[in-house]
């Protein structure tokens, strides 16, 4: 996507963005490089974000929706990884960025919350204990107050009675709950912005709507950026301001959400709201998408997408799609948008 | 009085649902279900200390009854926890129940005259959830399609050109994909491979326990279509077993919800859908996300999470997370009872005279 | 409703096309190619088994013909390439001659234990219950003692000779192995592909033979290839206290131990089946090394 255009554009659209953005991330491209091949898993994607703004990240497995969203944290493996472009959030260059400098930012102005609670906290200490840890290793505050700070995230992040759950081991809560108190080791240290993995495709109908409207206000009481990934439409038009459409480690379309979610311009974007699944199509075949994702280990000539794509024509083959902007700060990267 | 009473007089005497051409492995004629649960039970008990002692149990399947018909798909619905993936196990007799019983077309399933599981399992499969390990990562997909009528007698060569022959139907070709193994394939072509395993026996009856769950929307779209011509083909019955509701919507004729390891709700899928009257089954679809951003929710349909199955609440289960419980529902279980022409309910808001303050439906 | 034939599909046959996709072990096989270090040390080994194997022909004297005259010469000295040992004896042709036996006694134990504490382990794991109980308890019971120690005691029971010696061996590498086929068999065995199995119709045994045995396998041998180089070294260490094989029999082990003596004479001499054991071990072990990274293919 070209970015220059995209954030030019933007700026006198929508109020959000008077300020500076908080994220911009420019032409990034990962490869994950092994002996058999090489993986283009993310190819030349450009966003930004405003403070206070949420974008969801829409995307199949394999999309690179949750590789760029590593690389913003720098979470991937360094020794296999190449990573090229520019990344910012806030005064930190990512990219350059070393190691030990990148263990400050992490916890506290990026913070992260996964798809499996378990994984994310450690089972051999207390809820309580995990949270305080995090504050202790960022604010230069005593145990007290740690402990204090911990309880008062449990009530943020509406635990039913924070003192005693204060005290529980991970394994000792429910789904719900320890994704809330992982939503709370996240939020203890105030951070710009949260990045979110999934953090809802593993929980139950009727705990995902908790969890969805809970980041969603908690979001708005505090004031933070999110990056939201998810493979869910019904989540995205829930949760983000701002949504981005991956396909193939590239964005192939972005906006508003209304705009997106009502008036796709994409093939992609229209054929994955026209497959996802409605009681009201009984009997009536769905409309899929043929075929499945392109193997990214080889190269690709072309739109990535044209192989499963309806209204694919010759050109389509042989050049990369332009960026197409439609002036209400939706953009489509495909020949036949309109 | 369980549900297999009620439902067993009244839709028998319906008119034909879902017309199933007879086929001529039909032994019970078209008005008998092709398959009656009748109170089902599975506890798994829990031990702990060096003397393993019993200290309580799992309450994961109680009590439950339904019937599938002929030809149709019966959808169940409810969340992790509530038993469903272990009655799919139940019904393919890969662990043993502690009591209930099973009709298979007319035929009891088990004991000394009734359905040996061998020609029950020849007549019922199942579909597992893609996972790693849902295709023996050290055969050729075919060799896998292949295993049940080897197993079942048939010759290896025929066995691989009717594995060919299934891969075609599922949507893979056998030329190209055949010799595969599962690692070199995508989650949605292993569930082609899955489906086309369970018809091999051609089977009357098929468990689809979470067979989309895992897949990509694209993907699953795409295997629901085929689930679809394959009924059609094969003439197969459907239990769908899923916690996605606008999924289970799309492909069942009728719905089963089940909450803590019972059934709390069955119906028509429109009785389900449109007129939901357990409280659980109008939270559970009140949870359903609206694709539409401004039409956001602010507040959560029901909080909290299910209950933990060992050591489930008094009376009704539901009691403890339910907006309408009163006394009478930590005193008393309901039990299924009719409120509509297919359509059960086990509240106690649905039953006159329950000693319930309000009267649904 | 028993007759096969009612349920089979109507179908038409058909050629099936050559394979163009790769399986598991040429997948394996591929992974092998390009890993140098792994291909040397298996050159290495191919090596000294042919030499072993061919002893008889590229052996320039009888490995056991004594000589007065030459004892401890320097390698080089007329003839003998390697020099001589304190018998005499032509030490190329011993190290020759007595690579047979290290060798087996390397391998022999090694896969009698992968055959006996295999079966065990999967027995084991697949039927759980008492009989897991049974089978690794008792296992345990044998895994308490040190390798060595245990080695000891029962060629020290069983007699001398190289037949028990490989006895020993062979009994005390089957807790190992039995173990590892019984952890593996376990987790093979809740996997869905085996309830697919089951819920198909099919026997213990068919499904022990199609879906487990395939799995467990590979750890297994894995396993096994790296109990290789211990096991020449036991059986060398089992020789060199008078447990293993007998003399004049060559073998590294009892070479090294009857060489002690000239060590301040001809140390480089009396060196050399210890090197031999050396880099025989050393090549087993980095090639075991190697095959387990070529096999540990992502499924």
């Amino acid at each position: 996507m070209q970015l220059d255009l995209a954030v030019e554009d933007r700026k006198p659209v929508t109020f959000a963005e008077v300020s500076e953005p908080l994220v911009e991330v420019r032409d990034l491209s990962v490869k994950f490089v092994s002996r058999e091949a090489v993986n283009r898993a993310v190819n030349g994607v450009s966003f930004s974000l405003a403070p206070s703004e949420v974008l969801c990240i829409i995307g199949e497995s394999g999309s690179g929706k949750s590789v760029t969203m590593r690389a913003l944290m720098k979470l991937l493996p360094p020794k296999r990884t190449v990573i090229e472009g520019g990344m910012r959030v806030g005064p930190h260059d990512i990219v350059k960025m070393r190691e030990a400098d990148m263990r400050a930012v992490r916890g506290s102005a990026i913070s992260m919350i996964f798809q499996e609670p378990m994984t994310a906290l450690d089972p051999v200490y207390t809820i309580g204990d995990q949270i305080a840890e995090t504050v202790m290793r960022h604010q230069k505050i005593g145990r007290g107050a740690a402990m204090e700070r911990a309880l008062e995230l449990l009530k943020l992040v509406r635990v039913p009675s924070p003192e005693r759950r204060l005290k529980a081991y991970p394994h000792e809560l429910s789904g719900g709950l320890r994704q809330r108190a992982m939503i709370a080791v996240a939020l203890s240290c105030n951070p710009q912005l949260l990045l979110a993995d999934e953090p809802t495709t593993a929980l139950d109908a009727t705990v995902q709507i908790q969890v969805l409207v809970l980041l969603r206000r908690l979001q708005q009481e505090l004031g933070m950026a999110v990056i939201f990934v998810t493979h869910d439409l019904g989540v995205a038009a829930q949760i983000a301001d701002k949504v981005a459409v991956m396909y193939a480690g590239r964005i192939v379309e972005y906006g508003a959400v209304a705009d997106v979610m009502m008036k796709p311009r994409h093939p992609y974007t229209v054929g994955m709201l026209a497959s996802t699944v409605h009681g009201h199509m009984r009997g009536h075949d769905i409309d899929a998408i043929p075929g499945s994702p392109p193997d990214l280990r080889k190269p690709i000539v072309g739109c990535s997408f044209a192989p499963r794509c309806k209204v694919v024509s010759a050109v389509c083959q042989t050049h990369s799609p332009p960026t197409k902007s439609f002036g209400n700060g939706q953009y489509a990267a495909c020949f036949h948008a309109e | 009085m369980s549900a297999f009473d009620f439902i067993g007089a009244d839709l028998i005497s319906q008119e034909e649902p879902q017309a199933a051409s007879l086929d001529e492995r039909d032994r019970g004629g078209k008005q008998q279900p092709m398959l009656i649960v009748n109170g089902l039970r599975k506890y798994f008990p829990i031990r702990s200390g060096i003397l393993q002692r019993h200290v309580g149990d799992v309450k994961a399947v109680d009590d439950v009854s339904f019937s599938v018909l002929k030809g149709e798909t019966l959808g169940i619905v409810g969340e992790s926890g509530c038993g469903k993936s272990t009655l799919a196990r139940l019904l393919m007799h890969l662990i043993p129940s502690d009591s209930g019983e099973m009709i298979f077309d007319g035929d009891p399933v088990g004991g000394m005259r009734g359905l040996s599981l061998r020609d029950l399992r020849r007549n019922m499969q199942m579909v597992f959830q893609d996972s790693y390990s849902s295709l023996n990562p050290r055969l050729p997909v075919q060799d896998s399609v292949a295993y049940g009528p080897r197993v079942h007698g048939m010759s290896r060569t025929d066995a691989m050109d009717l594995a060919c022959d299934l891969l075609d139907k599922v949507g893979l070709r056998a030329a190209m994909f055949g010799a595969r193994y599962p690692h070199e394939l995508s989650g949605g072509q292993k569930q082609r491979v899955n489906i086309a395993r369970a018809l091999a026996l051609n089977p009357r009856m098929i468990i689809l326990d979470e067979a989309v769950s895992a897949l990509d929307k694209s993907v699953e779209a795409q295997v629901l279509n085929l689930l679809g011509h394959l009924k059609r083909e094969f003439n197969l019955t459907y239990v769908f077993i899923s916690h996605d509701l606008n999924v289970v919507q799309y492909i069942s004729d009728r719905v089963l919800v089940m909450y803590l390891g019972q059934v709390v709700e069955i119906g028509s899928v429109d009785a389900i859908y449109d007129t939901p009257l357990h409280p659980y089954s109008r939270a559970l679809l009140d949870s359903r996300l609206s694709m539409d951003p401004d039409d956001r929710m602010t507040e959560p349909p029901i909080s909290g999470d299910p209950p933990n199955p060992v050591n489930p609440p008094s009376g009704c289960r539901f009691r403890t997370r339910c907006a309408f419980a009163e006394t009478v529902c930590a005193a008393e279980a309901p039990s299924l009872s009719q409120a509509g022409p297919d359509h059960f309910v086990a509240c106690h808001m649905v039953r006159r005279g329950s000693g319930h303050s309000r009267l649904l439906s | 409703m028993t007759d096969v034939s009612a349920f089979r599909l109507p179908l038409f046959r058909r050629k099936r096309e050559a394979r163009e996709v790769r399986g598991y072990w040429a997948s394996v096989a591929n992974r092998l190619r390009y890993d140098y270090v792994t291909l040397f040390f298996l050159a290495i080994i191919l090596t000294i088994v042919l030499l072993s194997i061919f002893a008889p022909l590229l052996a320039p004297f009888d490995p056991t013909k004594t000589s007065m005259a030459y004892r401890m010469k320097p390698m080089g000295f007329r003839n003998f390439i390697l020099g001589t040992d304190e018998l005499g004896r032509d030490m190329l042709s011993r190290l020759l001659w007595g690579g047979r036996t290290s060798l087996m006694m390397g391998l022999v134990p090694v896969a009698a234990a992968t055959v006996i504490g295999g079966l065990l382990g999967v027995i084991a794991g697949f039927r759980g219950g008492w009989v897991n109980s049974a089978i690794m308890r008792t296992m345990d019971v044998f895994y308490a003692f040190p390798s060595v120690l245990l080695a000891v005691a029962i060629s020290g029971t069983l007699g001398g000779g190289s037949k028990n010696g490989m006895i020993a061996l062979t009994l005390v590498f089957i807790p190992s192995i039995c173990r590892i086929a019984e952890s593996a068999t376990t987790q093979v065995r809740s996997l869905d592909f085996v309830e697919a199995a089951r819920a198909s119709g099919a026997s213990t045994l068919s499904i022990i033979w199609h879906h487990i045995l395939g799995n467990v396998l590979g750890p297994v041998f894995i396993f096994a290839s790296s109990m290789i180089s211990v096991s020449i070294l036991l059986g060398s260490g089992l020789s060199f206290l008078g447990l293993g094989v007998e003399p004049p029999t060559p073998d590294w082990g009892l070479m090294l131990s009857t060489l002690r003596a000239g060590i301040y004479v001809q140390p480089l001499v009396c060196a050399l089946p210890g090197v031999a054991i050396f880099i025989t071990s050393l090549s087993f072990n980095l090639v075991s090394d190697g095959l387990r990274q070529a096999m540990d293919v992502k499924a």
